[in-house]
């Protein structure tokens, strides 16, 4: 209750950005999902912070946070196997040497 | 100082300095393990913030099934962690100088917000958030519908990615 809105809104934009650059400097494609889930990570705490701020009666933030918590899951579980199925086939997951479908 | 804001200090850097370790570092089960940090400064957030549900949910979904998934598929990907090579893109300027941009446009505009600086009221009595959540997920005047919907993706997606990552036998 002695921490200010403000506090919480640049701890997740800063973690936003290294996530940011984590998805777009890593060349292995996993680490490109850790930079993913650590960008779902600040819209939650951005979610949850509005909720506690604004109006805790309305539960609108925890709902939609628990809705990003589906989606990540569902999101990490689709791209891992993706990355496995590729590893299979080119026995690779270097983003850029997947490029079949460059043209 | 009050002791929230030294332990929300304390969370704070442990949630960036492991983020920064979990992108610079170039072993990826130390970059997953970082996470692990990292996600359990955000589930220690949450707590203070009052939303114990998703702190719990945080640790339970995120550091227990998440987390350790991201530690099997690098093991089953093994050949391509060894440190070989580089792991950063040869242009990875770009992306840091980027980043500091976004960072300082969203600092300069959350302190244009007026009341930006509010410290938070208390809950008020009689309201029970754990309560309330549990009441808005399953009433048909709160969020039914997208909990629903959501749900249906996770079993899509989990259908999904068993049947992406199965071998064939031809």
């Amino acid at each position: 209750m002695h921490i200010p809105l403000s506090w919480y809104l640049i701890l997740a934009a800063a973690l936003f950005c290294i996530g940011l650059f984590g998805v777009m400097s890593r060349k292995n494609a996993i680490a490109i999902l850790l930079g993913i889930e650590l960008m779902l990570n600040a819209v939650n705490i951005n979610l949850v912070a509005f909720w506690r701020y604004l109006d805790p009666t309305k539960m609108a933030g925890q709902a939609f946070a628990v809705i990003v918590f589906a989606v990540a899951a569902a999101e990490v579980a689709v791209g891992l196997a993706l990355i496995i199925s590729v590893y299979r086939r080119r026995n690779t997951i270097i983003a850029d040497e997947i490029d079949l479908m460059k043209w | 100082m009050h002791p929230d804001q030294i332990i929300f200090f304390l969370c704070a850097a442990l949630i960036l300095i492991s983020a920064l370790f979990v992108v610079i570092s170039r072993n990826l089960i130390h970059a997953a393990l970082w996470l692990v940090a990292a996600l359990f400064g955000v589930a220690v957030l949450f707590a203070l913030l009052n939303a114990n549900f998703l702190a719990v949910v945080q640790v339970v979904v995120y550091i227990g099934a998440i987390a350790i998934l991201f530690l099997f598929a690098v093991m089953l990907t093994r050949k391509d962690i060894r440190d070989r090579g580089p792991q950063m893109r040869r242009s990875w300027w770009i992306p840091a100088l980027l980043g500091l941009l976004i960072l300082a446009g969203l600092v300069y505009l959350i302190f244009a917000q007026p009341g930006i600086d509010r410290t938070a009221a208390a809950i008020p009595a009689g309201v029970d958030p754990l309560r309330a959540l549990g009441k808005a997920l399953v009433s048909p005047g709160g969020y039914v519908l997208p909990f629903e919907v959501s749900s249906i993706l996770l079993l899509a997606a989990l259908v999904g990615a068993v049947y992406v990552a199965i071998t064939k036998k031809s």
